[in-house]
């Protein structure tokens, strides 16, 4: 993959908008050593860089946890809003609807999203606002210390060994059940996955889910664990290869017919998937629940993009806003002028027009 | 027999979903036309139709307009709470009963006019559903013959009702004419009541608190509404996204200046509602006593991580549940201290529909200004009853946006921190994300920070941060809209706020000529208190807080504000559901005053 902007004889590299990977770093991580999430963040921190993403067109918004700690970690030129556990999803639809201007990147966890967010997360989804929502999943509570969380698998033990009897709870099949359009699910291990999603997630009009597994090195690295580095290198089963090619890089893909898959983003940009085991077609929302089903029961863990539809109706669109972000707008145009106000006094003095008051509880 | 002109209150006794309300707005209406102070008050179920439901009407030509305990005219239209209703009439009082209701006999002091409405009904329609609704109008004919209203305002108000609906107008019309003729042909008055004409209404208006509400926040310029349904505060948001949908769209383009989302629950309209304010909207939500509670966690991250918002908590009755569709004033406290941890929050108190269009529009600019969460504590009875105004004034000057950085200002500046306090007033500058200056750039966060937003454990850190926002908070005093005092220097004064007043200015009166007790009063708009209110204590021997809750909310405030004048603090309350009546306010003071008197007397003797 390019990096976008040619290469400049002395000093660091840079991207097509002249800025160089270490722009878009955060500050240190505070995370375990070793701890998958520090891998997603440096997928991040490479995707941004390589997307020519402007920092201060980008909010990071997050919930609690570990994962939620991590936007401190990326893209320290941009305004990052660290919330109350599980609901940065009503932060995030405030902000874009405040400002949809800007390019909003959700990090949750597993605790965040799946029990105390779940709720929040449904809607968000439902009403497809545009945010990047990156779960990163390791099955833990790792603040608090290792207690299960809502994805892990049935038959999963704690580190102290207590068995998993509860069904989890698939982010990917809640959000294709919910209507998203870009599910996908990866590994953080796997850095040639992950960041040709993050930059097509990155190019997606509405919410984009990204579900990667996330080993918790501390908790859930251990034998019992099925989100263990071992179990997921073991059992993960990729759909497809990925690549992604933005609109303002000028390659041509070639593949032999019949062996790629290609989705295009509304700006144009391209997602090819290069068959693996059998054709997967991302754009099929039943075939994608059949494979998050199949594999549970063969107990492997594809992923890839399970599900995309570039075309889907953003919240924005829905909610018929000016161009201009809400927040800016000037006094002239919000509030309305004193012929306005004539109008309405003019009714309540006689009444018509009037809707007559009343109950309802 | 002596006339009493303008002077009453009438009941209707109905069931909900009936279609009484156009009937009881012919009335409202039509004494407000004839240019007497009214007031109406609805009382209702929490129930979609079939329930008992009651409306009332002051007439009141001395200008009170708080609700009255006893009726003069009882409309009987309610079979099931029909032997209650006529039970709580007194003496000289008026019943107008439907002859279809049975009711127990009536003591012949009572003055009964039974009209036959099933039977004036059969001419007007075949229509049986039609016949059960526009039956209300015949009792608006049978009041307005009785009362002697003027036939024309009766008329106006109708067809401002009905006006775009001819069909529907034709058939009230012919029913409110039933009525009418009905009682002119064969009652004989033998009551004292009588509307006339008089001139205390000119140019006024009739709004509820809640679409009053509603038009400051259109005027003070929102872009964010966000909500979950809840009575009573919802139709403040329906009314509001009614003004936008007519005045806030571009006229080229049909595009919105606004967004108003529906959201899942309480929890998720306030977090869009931080979520926007952080990015440097005008955003708002409303709700009432059940959703403070679920947002009392976001409250206090906004409060901490110091993030505009404006909240309207429209209260009603109790914990939980309790009883949806009735007013109190049971949130203060909670609504003051909303959260864990320290937190406190400016709250105003609209008192009347003109507050509540003031305090929509200053609510933004004191939530920007202060970078926090503003509450706006109206109630039932203020927000879903309607109340005589004089017309609003379109907001002078501009708005207040607060201390926000742009690039500009960013570009004179070497350096920015989030939480410093640069100018003494405890309110730091923030920036908004898409400022393109990455010196203005920081990290919100709930847990500890420091005045770089940095994560801090620090014990001085976190103390430092906590008495600046204290800071910030004594800046609020001089921010908040200031009491409104009525100061004589007598020895006992009473202090009120929201929807009290209007039963405590009744009272003041009825004070002064049944016992011949005289108050001074303040009228308490917003916490944190500030120093009108600290000297009102002081110069006071005696303050009464009048107060819709059980617990002396205020009072208690007051008490800890001011420890040394806590003996001074008497509570005067009132917490059944209705809305509070002026002998609620004025019997308890009256004693208490008495006595002190007499026992002064005994000792000077």
């Amino acid at each position: 993959m390019s990096d976008g902007a040619p290469k400049v004889a002395a000093g660091p590299a840079k991207n097509r908008i002249g800025l160089t990977r270490a722009d878009y770093d955060g500050s240190k991580s505070t995370l375990c050593p070793g701890c998958g999430h520090n891998a997603i963040t440096a997928a991040i921190i490479q995707a941004a860089y390589e997307s020519g993403l402007q920092p201060h067109e980008v909010a990071k918004l997050s919930g609690i946890g570990c994962s939620s700690k991590t936007p401190a970690y990326f893209l320290g030129h941009s305004h990052g809003f660290n919330a109350v556990h599980g609901r940065m999803p009503s932060i995030a639809t405030g902000v874009r609807v405040a400002n949809h201007k800007l390019l909003l990147i959700g990090i949750s966890g597993d605790g965040d999203t799946a029990s105390i967010g779940l709720g929040q997360f449904c809607h968000m989804v439902r009403r497809n606002v545009p945010v990047v929502y990156i779960i990163e999943n390791n099955g833990v509570y790792g603040l608090t210390k290792g207690q299960f969380s809502a994805t892990a698998d049935v038959g999963s033990t704690t580190k102290g060994g207590s068995i998993n009897d509860l069904m989890p709870i698939d982010c990917c099949a809640l959000a294709i059940e919910l209507g998203c359009g870009f599910v996908a699910r990866s590994f953080s291990g796997d850095q040639k996955q992950l960041r040709p999603l993050l930059k097509a997630a990155f190019a997606h009009h509405g919410t984009a889910v990204l579900d990667v597994i996330s080993p918790c090195v501390t908790f859930a690295d251990h034998e019992g664990s099925s989100k263990s580095y071992a179990y997921v290198k073991e059992h993960d089963a990729p759909l497809h290869d990925i690549e992604y090619v933005p609109y303002f890089e000028d390659i041509t893909v070639d593949y032999e017919p019949g062996t790629t898959r290609e989705v295009e983003m509304p700006d144009g940009s391209h997602i090819y998937l290069k068959k693996l085991a059998e054709d997967y077609d991302p754009t099929s929302r039943e075939r994608a629940l059949a494979s998050i089903h199949e594999a549970r029961a063969e107990q492997k863990l594809v992923t890839g993009l399970l599900y995309a539809e570039p075309g889907i109706k953003p919240f924005d669109d829905e909610l018929n806003m000016v161009d201009a972000a809400l927040a800016t707008l000037p006094l002239e145009l919000v509030r309305p002028p004193k012929s306005a106000l004539d109008q309405v006094m003019e009714q309540l003095k006689t009444g018509k027009g009037v809707p007559s008051g009343g109950g309802g509880a | 027999m002596d006339t009493i002109v303008n002077d009453f209150s009438i009941q209707v006794a109905t069931v909900n979903g009936s279609g009484s309300q156009t009937a009881n707005t012919v009335l409202l209406r039509a004494l407000f036309q004839m240019g007497i102070p009214v007031s109406g008050k609805n009382l209702f179920p929490s129930n979609i139709a079939g329930l008992p439901t009651w409306f009332t009407i002051r007439a009141s030509k001395d200008g009170y307009i708080a609700r009255r305990r006893e009726s003069d005219i009882l409309v009987v239209m309610n079979p099931e709470t029909a032997a209650e209703d006529v039970a709580a009439m007194g003496p000289g009082s008026v019943i107008v009963l439907n002859d279809s209701i049975k009711v127990p006999p009536i003591p012949p002091d009572r003055i009964v006019y039974s009209v036959p409405m099933a039977k004036l009904m059969e001419p007007i329609t075949t229509d049986v559903k039609l016949r059960r609704l526009v039956v209300n109008m015949i009792y608006v004919g049978v009041l307005g013959e009785l009362l002697g209203l003027a036939e024309e305002e009766v008329e106006r108000a109708l067809d401002a009702q009905l006006g775009r609906k001819p069909k529907a107008l034709a058939l009230n019309h012919a029913a409110v004419r039933a009525g009418w003729e009905y009682a002119h042909t064969n009652f004989e008055k033998r009551h004292p009541f009588r509307a006339q004409r008089m001139n205390a209404t000119q140019g006024k208006i009739l709004i509820e608190g809640n679409a009053a509400g509603a038009l400051g926040a259109l005027f003070g310029g929102v872009t964010v509404v966000t909500w979950y349904p809840i009575t009573p505060s919802t139709s403040l948001v329906e009314s509001l996204i009614g003004y936008l949908n007519r005045f806030r769209k571009d006229p080229a383009t049909g595009k919105a200046t606004y967004a108003v989302v529906q959201a899942e629950d309480e929890i998720s309209a306030i977090g869009m509602v931080l979520g926007a304010g952080w990015a440097g909207a005008r955003s708002m939500t409303s709700t009432s006593g059940p959703g403070i509670s679920l947002m009392s966690e976001f409250t206090g991250y906004g409060y901490y991580a110091e993030i505009p918002a404006v909240i309207w908590d429209i209260q009603r009755v109790g914990p939980s549940t309790g009883l949806p569709t009735r007013t109190a004033q049971g949130d203060v406290m909670f609504a003051h201290l909303s959260s864990h941890g320290d937190t406190k929050h400016p709250v105003l108190f609209p008192c009347s529909v003109r507050d509540c269009y003031d305090f929509g529009i200053r609510a933004f600019d004191l939530a920007e200004r202060l970078q926090t969460p503003v509450f706006v504590l109206s109630d039932l009875d203020i927000g879903m009853n309607n109340w005589m105004s004089d017309p609003f004034p379109y907001p002078e000057g501009g708005w207040d946006r607060g201390k926000v950085l742009g690039d500009s200002e960013l570009a004179e500046l070497s350096k920015f921190e989030r939480y410093r306090d640069v100018d003494g007033d405890g309110i730091p500058f923030r920036t908004l994300p898409g400022t393109r200056d990455p010196k203005g750039v920081y990290f919100t966060r709930g847990s500890g920070h420091d005045e770089a937003a940095r994560y801090t454990e620090k014990p001085d850190d976190y103390r430092r941060g906590m008495d600046r926002l204290r800071a910030k908070y004594d800046t609020a005093r001089t921010l908040v809209p200031s009491p409104v005092v009525d100061d004589q220097g007598r020895r006992a004064g009473i202090l009120a706020y929201g929807s009290s007043h209007w039963a405590v200015l009744e009272a003041r009166d009825l004070l002064r000529k049944e016992s011949g007790v005289e108050t001074d009063y303040l009228l308490l708009k917003a916490l944190p208190f500030n120093d009108a209110v600290a000297s009102f204590i002081a110069k006071h021997e005696r303050i009464y807080v009048v107060e819709q809750n059980r617990d002396a909310q205020m009072a208690g405030l007051l008490k800890m504000e001011y420890p040394g004048h806590a003996a001074r603090i008497r509570s005067v309350l009132h917490y059944d559901g209705l809305p509070i009546d002026a002998r609620s306010v004025c019997d308890p003071i009256a004693e208490a005053e008495t006595m002190l008197a007499e026992k002064h007397e005994a000792v000077t003797r």
